[in-house]
């Protein structure tokens, strides 16, 4: 997927007049029905929540701060029980390297299970201009793949559409079916694409899954699902391969089950998702089941460049998806004007760190710093400390635009020079004040249009505290 | 105003005005000064303030915001209190000077020192004044904001309610998503002004849908922009008036200047 990230005001002007696209995102209407809701909720009846919080937090910041031998043990162990590890440098290479798994055992249909590493090295292009067809089976994505559109939030990758698009959708696609059916109710939609996904599962060469931990004294991998296609993915072809960043170790099973109680409440205020996955190995004799060769394709991607920087507490991450519900700017925009793969708060931060700044240096300025995000990251990520150190490196590269360095020069100038600063203020305060007494506030600024397109900009009351202070001190003195 | 013992009988409090109260709205600094004497205290105000350096912190500025601390330490480290009519600044000062003069010791030093007794106005009042009523009477229904950084920064939400419960005549209603920014953001209001205006227009629905009459917040920078909003909504498409000022206007009775954004011909443009 090409980034836009550089792009994001006109994306985000392209977002704001879409009217389909703001009917959806009322499904974020915070303090009703929505994700956030659920997750206050969910969290309000655990009350060792803040608690787990603190041990997940912990078990990632040891996994990190070792990681190069949990993940030579994962290796190990995965290796142990008959599976494949693959070290990926970058997109690049983990494509290839699925691309040839997938041509050494004739694939001709791949499922593919929710993965958000398959759409940051963007795989399912990459096969099927290798004549490979891939079908995503999670229905969210199985409907942006047949709009031919990228997913907009980490867990709900269609929620930027209304149930009236993906029923046309669903008609133009599936010709196969009495056009005249009724797709009115959910129900409808997720019973026709439960059927059709049904054939794909059966003819399927090779299942791709993510993984939401890797396991390093076991060597497994862990998905979370809500619908059960991550096992069928899985089990039913010859060959599973699990697409997984490095940071989704952590060292032993019961570290997993610590995180995991704060996975599924954070993201969508279940106690737990209804499959938790686990896969260790391909099938072993006299196993009912399962698929003939286990490969994980560890990638790094940029990640590694991470360590011991101070962007490496984004690698604590566990995708739940929380901070982008809680977020009023992804509220307003979705997640597609964030131009990637990764939208929202935990975007901002790991966007900029794997595409580099100066192609995404919006994303951590799109903020207002009010904290929603950091208050509701069950790993305790500073996301808004992350983007002001990216704001920091956009500053020190002068990659922001002259006028606004300049404006910040002039200003802190200014603030320096008390004098100067005040009587600045208090000449611009008056005639503000005068200008703006009758009405109490401005129809069009010059210098803030931006703010008096839609907004009154309210007039000062007219004399600066400073001033009318100091004039009452001196009046006092003379009494 | 009822103000139990304290530590110290009369302490000495710096006000730090905060460019926003200093140039848009003076009446807020005295009300916080009216306030601050009527809870024991003697207030003084540093002339050669000016800023926090929060704008600058938050564009990644990191030397001009250093310089503008160590002078904000300097000028308000002799104080017994410092105290700031909004959470914002008050964050500033609290959460975010030790964190960016970490590298330098004794800045360190000082500028945790300067934490420990900085508080936003309200918060200063009620935790550590014992403020629990105010002699003043409001008459209308009032809705709360609470500021981002006050709320999650400080810890600020029920000292503003508590103390507003207290007075005769006010009616508070709560507003839905009392705790979801407004959309102001400092600099993000330039830089992002379409998405700040969706925020806004958020809030100000939410706001309107309360009944209330009156709606209040401890900072400025939100007061500007919701009051702006309301405004223009109110202007073009007739939406119901309501009334913008900071919290401490109402707590101290000085509610004789028009609300924010309102001026001598009751705001029609």
């Amino acid at each position: 997927m090409q980034p836009t990230s550089h792009r994001f005001k006109e994306n985000v002007r392209g977002a704001l007049a879409d009217a389909a696209l703001q009917r959806a995102l009322r499904f974020f209407d915070f303090g009703q029905a929505g994700l956030a809701e659920r997750r206050r909720q969910a969290v309000a009846k655990l009350p060792e929540f803040e608690a787990l919080r603190e041990q997940a937090k912990a078990i990632k910041d040891h996994t990190l701060a070792n990681l190069d031998w949990y993940l030579e043990r994962f290796e190990k162990n995965c290796t142990a029980a008959g599976g494949h590890v693959h070290w990926c440098r970058d997109a690049e290479e983990a494509r290839q390297t699925v691309l040839d798994i997938c041509r050494r055992v004739g694939a001709r249909t791949v499922t593919k299970g929710k993965s958000m590493i398959g759409e940051e090295i963007a795989i399912n292009d990459f096969l099927a201009a290798n004549g490979i067809e891939p079908i995503e089976t999670d229905l969210g994505e199985y409907i942006v793949q047949i709009r031919h559109e990228a997913p907009s939030h980490i867990i709900a990758p269609a929620i930027h559409l209304t149930k009236d698009q993906v029923a046309a959708s669903f008609r133009d696609t599936h010709k196969q079916f009495d056009p005249a059916r009724p797709l009115e109710e959910p129900r409808a939609l997720l019973d026709e694409a439960r059927g059709v996904l049904r054939q794909k599962f059966l003819e399927a060469d090779v299942g791709i899954t993510g993984a939401n931990f890797l396991i390093a004294e076991t060597g497994s991998s862990i998905i979370v699902t809500n619908e059960g296609n991550g096992d069928l993915t899985q089990l039913l072809p010859k060959a599973h391969i699990v697409l997984a960043s490095l940071e989704k170790v952590v060292p032993t099973l019961e570290d997993a089950a610590t995180i995991l109680r704060v996975l599924a409440r954070s993201a969508t205020g279940q106690e737990m998702s209804v499959y938790t996955t686990f896969s260790t190995g391909p099938r072993r004799p006299g196993d009912l089941d399962g698929p003939g060769e286990y490969h994980v394709i560890l990638l790094d991607n940029g990640r590694s460049q991470l360590l011991g920087t101070e962007f490496q507490e984004i690698l604590r991450c566990i995708r739940c998806g929380a901070c982008m519900n809680n977020c009023p700017v992804y509220a307003s925009i979705g997640g597609h004007a964030y131009g990637w793969v990764y939208p929202g708060p935990m975007g901002a931060v790991l966007t900029p760190s794997l595409i580099g700044i100066e192609n995404a240096r919006h994303l951590p300025n799109a903020s207002t710093f009010c904290g929603r995000c950091e208050s509701v990251c069950p790993m305790k990520i500073p996301l808004p400390k992350l983007m002001r150190h990216y704001r920091e490196q956009e500053y020190e590269r002068r990659l922001a635009p002259a006028t606004v360095r300049m404006g910040l020069a002039a200003w802190a100038f200014l603030a320096r020079r008390p004098a100067l600063y005040h009587s600045m203020a208090r000449l611009a305060a008056g005639v503000l004040g005068r200008l703006g007494r009758r009405h109490g506030s401005f129809f069009n600024l010059p210098l803030a249009t931006g703010w008096t397109a839609t907004r009154e900009m309210p007039a000062p009351q007219g004399k600066t505290f400073q001033a009318q202070w100091r004039a009452r001190q001196r009046s006092k003195g003379r009494r | 105003m009822n103000s139990p013992s304290s530590p110290s009988p009369r302490p000495r409090v710096g006000l730090f005005v905060t460019c926003l109260v200093d140039f848009f709205r003076p009446s807020v600094g005295f009300a916080a000064v009216s306030l601050l004497e009527a809870a024991g205290c003697t207030v003084e105000i540093p002339e050669t303030q000016t800023c926090c350096g929060q704008p600058a912190y938050n564009s990644g500025d990191r030397a001009d915001t250093k310089d503008l601390a160590k002078r904000t330490i300097a000028l308000f480290e002799g104080f017994d209190y410092t105290v700031v009519p909004s959470g914002s600044c008050g964050g500033m000062i609290k959460e975010h000077y030790p964190e960016l003069l970490r590298d330098e010791p004794d800045w360190a030093r000082r500028a945790r020192q300067l934490a420990a007794r900085t508080y936003e106005l309200v918060s200063f009042l009620h935790d550590v004044r014992g403020v629990r009523n105010v002699p003043v009477r409001y008459d209308g229904t009032v809705t709360y904001h609470d500021s981002c950084s006050g709320l999650r920064e400080l810890g600020i939400k029920e000292q503003p309610r508590a103390l507003l419960r207290s007075i005769p005549g006010l009616k508070l209603v709560e507003l839905p998503s009392a705790e979801v920014c407004c959309g102001f953001g400092g600099t993000f209001c330039v830089k992002y002004p379409e998405i700040s205006d969706k925020m806004v227009a958020n809030k100000a629905a939410d706001v309107i849908g309360t009944g209330a009459d009156t709606l209040l917040a401890g900072d400025m920078g939100c007061l500007l922009n919701m009051a702006g909003k309301l405004k223009r909504l109110r202007i073009e498409e007739g939406a119901r008036p309501v009334r913008v000022r900071h919290v401490a206007e109402v707590l101290a009775g000085m509610t004789d200047e028009p609300p924010i954004g309102e001026g001598q011909d009751k705001g029609r443009a």
